[in-house]
C-alpha cells in the first residue's frame, strides 16, 4: 500500500539521520568507539559524550521535529489554511515569552516544571487569540496579520524582559528564543519536554477523523458527527503542548510545519489525516538533518537552527503566498 | 414512520426571530422541496433542526447525540467547501464518517456504498480526478455523492441544484425522488419551483421565518401563496407530461 | 567622528598609544598632579583607588561597584558613580579622566573636545602589564612613590607564589557559552603561574574562543575552572550544569571560580593565583 511504503521510508529516513546525528560531533570519535562507548559503555569520557551529549541531543531533534510537524499539519487541518504554522503565525513566539518569563523571575529555578508550563501558557493564549482574531475559518490575510501582530508583540515583550535580566549573557539570547538551537541540550531537557510533548501528540493524533471531515467545511463536518468544540479544544492543547515543550528546551524553530506537511500533502493524497503521521515523521527528519547540518556548517559555533529551516521555508512560504493569491483562495 | 419532527421550533438572530414556530412532520418516502423567497429562512430552519443552530423548540435530529446523528441525517450545505485537493472518491468517502471502524479503514459496505453513491450521479469516470480541480456543476455533483455515501434515512440539501446544468438538475431531482421511493426522505431547499412542482411528493412554503403552507404542490403553489409570498404570477399546468410550472410576472 | 579632521583623529590615536604604552603622563607636563580624578573604566577605577591620595579621585564607573566584576566593590562604595556619559563626567567638573581604550568611545572624544584631559588605558593582558599599569597609573596622578613601593610588594609577592611543578595537573578555564580562555591573556597567565597547564593549548584556542563540551570532556582535564554565576538566569550559563560536565567539575569539589580578581589586571591577581595553588596542592594530595 502506497501510504504505508511512505510511513516506511519516512520511518527509515529518521533512523538514518538519527544515527548520523549521534554519529557527528566535533569530538572526533571513530564509528567503533562511539558505537562501543554508546552500547557497550566503553571508554569513561565516549561514554559521557554518546550518552550525555550527543543522545539527548538527537533525542530532542525526533522529538521537537516531530512536535513541530505535527503541529503545523494539524493547524493547517484544521484552519484549511496551508500557510498556518505555529512559528509564523506566533504560537513558538508566544510560547517562548512565556519560557523566558519563566526563567527569569526565577520560577524555573524554584519548580523546573514551570519552564514548560509557562511555555505552554503561552501558546494556549496565542492560540485562543488566533483563532478570535482570524475567525474559524481565518482567511489567510486575517491569520497572517493576526500572526504577525502575535509575533512582533511576544517579540518585544521576549527582548524587554531579557533587556532587564540581571544576568548580562540573557539579553544576548533574544536570538536563541527566536531561531532555536540543540546546542548543549541533556537529557534534563529530554525529560522535561517528554511528557507535554507526547500528551500533545497523542491529542493531535486522534484528530485525524475530524480534519479529513473538515475537508467539507464546518457545517458539513458537524453535521458527520465531528464535535468541533471538543476538536477545537483538543487542537488547542496539542498544539500547545508540543510547541510550548519545545520551545520551552530548544526555542522557536520556525517552518518545520510549513515546509514538511506542504511537501507530503501530494504524498498522502492531500487528506490531513493521513498528513499528521506523515509529517511528524516528516518534521523529525527535517530537524535532524537541520541539526547536523549545523553541526557541519559551523562546528562548534553554535549556528541556530532556524536559520537553515528558514533558508528552506521563506522561499517556500513566499511561493506559497503566490500560489494562493493566484488561486485567490 | 417520521423522520423528521419539529416542534415550535424557533431561532433568534439577535432580538429578530429568523425562523418562527414552525412545526413539521417528516415521513419515510416523502421527497420535500423546501420553498420560499430570498431571506425566508430556509437554511436558518434546516440547519437549526439539525441541531448546527441553537433554537428553542424542539428537533427529533437534533435531540440525538452527534455520532447517532449522523447515522440518522446527512446534510448537503450550500457552500461547496473542498479545502484540499483530494480525490474524487476519497471526498465521497469522508460521507462514510459516521459509520467508520475505529482506525478509521474502509470496510466492504463503505466501498459498496462509495460507489454505488458515484454510479448514482454518474461519476464513476471522475473517481480518481482531484476534487478542487473539477468544474463548478461537477463539484457540486461530488458533494451530492459524498451525501448519499452517508447513506442517512433523511438528507437535508440547502439548493443542491443551482449552477448545475439542465441534465444534471433533472438527474439530481430524479435521485431525490428515487430515494425517497425507497423509503428514505429528502428535504431539499430549491429556488426552481417548476422541478420542486414536478419531482417533490410535497411543499413547504416558508416566508419571514414563518411556515405559511404545507402539502402536495398542487396546493401550495396558488396563485395566492405566490402572488403574497414571492410577488410573482405564474402559469402551472397539469399536462401530459407532467405539471408545468413557469413564473410570469413581478406583481405588486 | 563628524566635526573631527583626519588629523585630529590620528593625533588622538597618537596621544593615547603614547601615553598608554610608553607612559609618557602628558598631565606631568604642567607638573602638578591632577586634583579631580574621573575614572570610567572598571580597570582604571581600581588602579585609580588603590594610588590616589585622599580626595584626589572623584568618581569612579557604577561597575567598580559590583562585587560580580570589582575586587574593591566595598572601597568604591565610598565614591560617587558615574556610567561613562559624557555629560554627566563633565558636570563633575574634572580635570583628568580615565578610560579604557574600548570604553565609552563617544564620551572620550566628546570629553577630549571639551578640552578635558584623557588619558586610556588598554586591557591589561600579562602579568608583566599589572606592574606597566601600576607605574603608568602612579605617573599620570602624581603618585609615582606610592607605585613604586607597590610594584614591588607585587613583585615579592608574585615570586614567592610562581610555581613551576614538576608536574603540571591541566586545567580549563571554562566559562559561559563554553568559552575557553588560551595562555596569551591576563587569566592565562595566572593559571600559568599558578603551576597548571593550560588545556586551550591542546585544543588549539591561542588566546580565547569556543571549546565544544564534547572536546572538553575528551580532554578530560584534572581541573575545571568556571566562571563566577551572575543572578538571573541564561541558557549561556545554563551550559554549566550539564550533566556531562558533571563528573569533571565533582572531581574537585571546592575548585576556585574566575571571579573579580580575574577581571582586571590589579596586584589582585595575586589572590586569584593563591587560590589556584591551593586547589594544585589538593589535587596533589588527593592524588
Amino acid at each position: 500500500m502506497r501510504y504505508g511504503t511512505l510511513i516506511a521510508g519516512l520511518g527509515a529516513l529518521v533512523l538514518v539521520l538519527f544515527a548520523a546525528s549521534l554519529l557527528i560531533g566535533p569530538a572526533a570519535l571513530g564509528l567503533g568507539d562511539s558505537l562501543g562507548a554508546l552500547f557497550a559503555g566503553r571508554g569513561e569520557a565516549a561514554v559521557l559524550v554518546m550518552r550525555e551529549i550527543r543522545l539527548p541531543r538527537a533525542l530532542l531533534g525526533v522529538m521537537l521535529g516531530a512536535s513541530l510537524g505535527l503541529s503545523g499539519a494539524a493547524m493547517q487541518g484544521y484552519l484549511r489554511n496551508p500557510l498556518a504554522e505555529p512559528g509564523l503565525i506566533g504560537v513558538s513566539s508566544s510560547a517562548a515569552l512565556g519560557a523566558v518569563l519563566a526563567l527569569q523571575t526565577g520560577l524555573a529555578a524554584s519548580f523546573a516544571l514551570a519552564l514548560p508550563l509557562m511555555a505552554l501558557a503561552g501558546a494556549v493564549l496565542s492560540v485562543l487569540l488566533l483563532l478570535l482574531l482570524a475567525g474559524p475559518r481565518g482567511s489567510s490575510l486575517t491569520l497572517i496579520l493576526a500572526g504577525i501582530a502575535l509575533s512582533a508583540f511576544a517579540g518585544a515583550l521576549t527582548s524587554l524582559v531579557l533587556n532587564l535580566s540581571p544576568n548580562p549573557y540573557a539579553a544576548a539570547e533574544i536570538i536563541f528564543w527566536m531561531l532555536g538551537s540543540l546546542g548543549d541540550r541533556s537529557f534534563t531537557h529530554v525529560w522535561l519536554a517528554l511528557p507535554f510533548m507526547a500528551l500533545g501528540w497523542v491529542l493531535l493524533a486522534t484528530l485525524g477523523r475530524g480534519l479529513d471531515a473538515l475537508t467539507l467545511g464546518e457545517d458539513a463536518a458537524a453535521a458527520l458527527g465531528i464535535r468541533l468544540a471538543r476538536l477545537r479544544l483538543v487542537l488547542i492543547l496539542g498544539v500547545a503542548a508540543c510547541v510550548g515543550a519545545g520551545v520551552a528546551v530548544a526555542g522557536a524553530v520556525g517552518f518545520v510545519g510549513l515546509v514538511v506537511p506542504h511537501l507530503l500533502r501530494p504524498l498522502v493524497g492531500a487528506r490531513p489525516g493521513r498528513l499528521l503521521p506523515a509529517s511528524a515523521l516528516g518534521g523529525a527528519a527535517m530537524l535532524l538533518a537541520a541539526d547536523i547540518a549545523v553541526r557541519v556548517i559551523a562546528p562548534g559555533r553554535d549556528l541556530k537552527l532556524g536559520v537553515l529551516t528558514a533558508l528552506v521555508g521563506a522561499p517556500l512560504f513566499l511561493h506559497l503566498i503566490y500560489k494562493t493569491r493566484r488561486e485567490g483562495l | 414512520m417520521s423522520l423528521l419532527t419539529l416542534d415550535h421550533l424557533t431561532v433568534h438572530r439577535g432580538d429578530r426571530a429568523v425562523v418562527r414556530d414552525v412545526s413539521l412532520r417528516v415521513g419515510a418516502g416523502e421527497c420535500v422541496g423546501l420553498i420560499g423567497p430570498n431571506g425566508a429562512g430556509k437554511t436558518t430552519l434546516m440547519r437549526a433542526a439539525l441541531g448546527l443552530l441553537p433554537a428553542t423548540g424542539t428537533s427529533s435530529v437534533a435531540a440525538l447525540p452527534a455520532a447517532a446523528r449522523a447515522r440518522q441525517a446527512a446534510w448537503l450545505p450550500q457552500m461547496r467547501d473542498i479545502a484540499w485537493p483530494v480525490s474524487v472518491e476519497t471526498l465521497v468517502a469522508l460521507g462514510r464518517t459516521p459509520h467508520l471502524a475505529p482506525g478509521g479503514r474502509l470496510r466492504e459496505a463503505d466501498r459498496a456504498a462509495v460507489d454505488a453513491a458515484l454510479a448514482r450521479l454518474d461519476l464513476a469516470a471522475f473517481r480518481s480526478r482531484i476534487a478542487t480541480q473539477l468544474s463548478g456543476g461537477e463539484q457540486a455533483r461530488v458533494l451530492i455523492a459524498r451525501a448519499l455515501a452517508q447513506d442517512a434515512p433523511l438528507l437535508l440539501a440547502d439548493e443542491p441544484i443551482a449552477g448545475l446544468d439542465p441534465a444534471h438538475q433533472i438527474m439530481t431531482m430524479t435521485v431525490f425522488a428515487a430515494l425517497a421511493a425507497e423509503g428514505r426522505a429528502v428535504i431539499a431547499s430549491l429556488h426552481d419551483l417548476g422541478l420542486a412542482a414536478r419531482h417533490c411528493t410535497r411543499l413547504v412554503l416558508m416566508g419571514a421565518g414563518r411556515l405559511v403552507a404545507d402539502g402536495a404542490p398542487a396546493d401550495v403553489l396558488t396563485p395566492e401563496n405566490l402572488a403574497q409570498v414571492f410577488g410573482v404570477r405564474a402559469y402551472y399546468a397539469q399536462t401530459p407530461d407532467g405539471p408545468v410550472f413557469q413564473p410570469l410576472e413581478v406583481v405588486k | 567622528m563628524v566635526g573631527q579632521s583626519p588629523f585630529r583623529r590620528v593625533r588622538a590615536v597618537l596621544r593615547a598609544v603614547f601615553c598608554a604604552v610608553l607612559g609618557a603622563a602628558t598631565v606631568t607636563a604642567a607638573g602638578a598632579a591632577p586634583e579631580r580624578v574621573v575614572s570610567l573604566n572598571l580597570c582604571t577605577d581600581q588602579l585609580a583607588m588603590l594610588l590616589a591620595a585622599p580626595g584626589q579621585l572623584v568618581s569612579v564607573s557604577f561597575l567598580a561597584q559590583d562585587p560580580m566584576n570589582s575586587a574593591m566593590a566595598d572601597a568604591a562604595r565610598a565614591f560617587p558613580a558615574n556610567r561613562g556619559q559624557a555629560e554627566e563626567v563633565f558636570l563633575m567638573k574634572p580635570d583628568l579622566v580615565l578610560a579604557g581604550t574600548y570604553t565609552s568611545r563617544a564620551a572620550v572624544s566628546m570629553l577630549r573636545r571639551l578640552g578635558i584631559e584623557v588619558v586610556e588605558f588598554p586591557p591589561e593582558r600579562s602579568l608583566d602589564d599589572v606592574r606597566r599599569h601600576l607605574r603608568l597609573m602612579g605617573q599620570v596622578l602624581g603618585q609615582q612613590a606610592r607605585a613604586e613601593a607597590m610594584i614591588a610588594d607585587y613583585d615579592t609577592r608574585l615570586a614567592a607564589l610562581r610555581a613551576d611543578p614538576a608536574h603540571r595537573p591541566r586545567a580549563a578555564l571554562y566559562s559561559a557559552n563554553g568559552y575557553t580562555t588560551g595562555g596569551n591573556t591576563l587569566s592565562g597567565e595566572i593559571l600559568a603561574a599558578a603551576g597548571f597547564d593550560n588545556i586551550a593549548a591542546e585544543a588549539g584556542v591561542p588566546a580565547g574562543g569556543a571549546l565544544p563540551l564534547e572536546v572538553l570532556v575528551m580532554l578530560r582535564p584534572d581541573l575545571v575552572i568556571t566562571g563566577a554565576r551572575y543572578p538571573g538566569a541564561s541558557r549561556s550559563e545554563a551550559l554549566l550544569d550539564h550533566p556531562a560536565l558533571a563528573p569533571l567539575l565533582a572531581a574537585v569539589p571546592d575548585a576556585p571560580a574566575t571571579n573579580a580578581d580575574w577581571v582586571c589586571g590589579t596586584p589582585y591577581v595575586l589572590r586569584a593565583i593563591e587560590g589556584l595553588v591551593a586547589a594544585r596542592k589538593a589535587l596533589e594530595d588527593g592524588r
